[in-house]
């Protein structure tokens, strides 16, 4: 239905959220219910955050389906050692100056999986993360494929 | 205002600093950045915040806060209390929202104060 | 309550939005943590912050947020000003700080859009 990719630049405090509104509008336009939109919405603007506080670049794809919204956030960064240690609320190795910004308190990849259907994350070390976020658009209909939804793969 | 009428009205459980509810709530102070905490609070504030690491152990100290209130039923992290029991600085928590905590708290210095 | 009447509890500036004072607003929420406005702040509601940067405003158009409240006598670049009518909401700035702000918005009404945290 769409597919389309956006590049996020590492760094680049001034724009960052600018993916997140344009895949919003996107999802506005083609007409997808409020509250679905919102969480797309969330889910890529933590994601975008997160890659313009920590990576050199990265990108965010979005997918849009019949039955969901997939949403991935792939970057060339430093990666997460401990995932299990990152996805806990609170946990950060966030810079003072993320921290003034209201960033960095911990909550970014708790709220990006409580936001998702379904969550899933990898990194590799001095390489990047990928995260792939689903929401469903349609109740249920992902369930017979990938079961537990809003679990964490590591 | 006496902190502990506060804790009754708003029903706050207390984490440390037992032996500080008779301090003197003077006014209010509600924000999750220390630099601007540092720079803007006064002596007698009670501090409403969601931050929960040990450094406003040492903000509350500095400024001479009458307590910590976290909200939206945060916890304060191990190192967080330790350092408060040891400072003797009293960490409160509230269930409810900062916006709600800090609108009842204002109301409740205000009533008595007019 | 509509945003006007907001203005004048708070001695607010109007930075953007000035057409859209006649939205009525009942609820609010109040941070400086942004994934905080992110995990709990509902659509329809103000947001109360003290942060003054372009994420403010990033984070006020993902979660459908009513109009932003910038405390603390904090000033918007012209860039964040821009930004502001691109995303077309509204901002008042006020000389007062959050305890202030809160209490006198809840003592006129104004309710917190979520009272605890839950699960959602």
């Amino acid at each position: 239905m769409y597919e389309g990719c956006f590049l996020v630049a590492g760094g680049n405090f001034g724009d960052a959220g600018a993916v997140s509104s344009s895949i919003k509008k996107i999802l506005k336009k083609m007409q997808l219910p409020g509250d679905l939109v919102r969480k797309a919405g969330l889910v890529s603007y933590e994601s975008e955050i997160n890659i313009v506080s920590y990576a050199r670049r990265g990108m965010i794809r979005l997918h849009v389906e019949p039955d969901h919204i997939l949403i991935e956030a792939i970057d060339e960064g430093p990666g997460i050692p401990d995932i299990e240690l990152a996805m806990q609320p609170g946990y950060s190795t966030a810079s003072p100056k993320i921290r003034e910004m209201g960033f960095g308190a911990g909550m970014g990849l708790c709220n990006i999986k409580s936001f998702s259907d379904i969550f899933k994350i990898s990194s590799e070390v001095g390489r990047g993360t990928y995260l792939k976020m689903i929401i469903k658009t349609i109740r249920d209909s992902l369930h017979n494929r990938e079961k537990g939804s809003g679990m964490t793969w590591s | 205002m006496v902190l502990e009428s506060i804790v009754k009205a708003l029903n706050l459980k207390i984490r440390s600093g037992e032996d500080k509810l008779s301090a003197e709530v003077s006014g209010g102070y509600t924000g999750d950045l220390l630099s601007d905490v540092i720079g803007n609070s006064k002596e007698g504030d009670i501090w409403i915040t969601r931050q929960v690491h040990q450094n406003i152990v040492a903000v509350a100290s500095l400024k001479d806060h009458a307590a910590i209130v976290l909200v939206q039923g945060c916890e304060p992290a191990e190192d967080t209390l330790d350092k408060a029991r040891k400072e003797g600085v009293a960490i409160l928590i509230s269930d409810l929202s900062a916006f709600e905590v800090t609108g009842r708290i204002y109301n409740l210095i205000n009533s008595i104060s007019k | 309550m509509i945003l006007r009447e907001i203005k004048d509890i708070l001695e607010a500036e109007v930075i953007t939005g000035e057409e859209q004072m006649d939205m009525e607003v009942k609820t609010a929420f109040m941070a400086d943590l942004m994934s905080d406005v992110l995990a709990f702040a509902t659509a329809g509601s103000l947001l109360i912050t003290g942060l003054a940067n372009a994420q403010v405003l990033r984070t006020a158009d993902v979660t459908d947020i009513a109009a932003i409240i910038i405390g603390r006598g904090k000033s918007l670049s012209p860039e964040t000003v821009q930004l502001a009518g691109m995303l077309s909401i509204p901002i008042l700035t006020t000389k007062f700080i959050l305890f202030e702000i809160a209490g006198r918005l809840y003592s006129k009404g104004i309710r917190g859009c979520i009272e605890k945290v839950g699960n959602k």
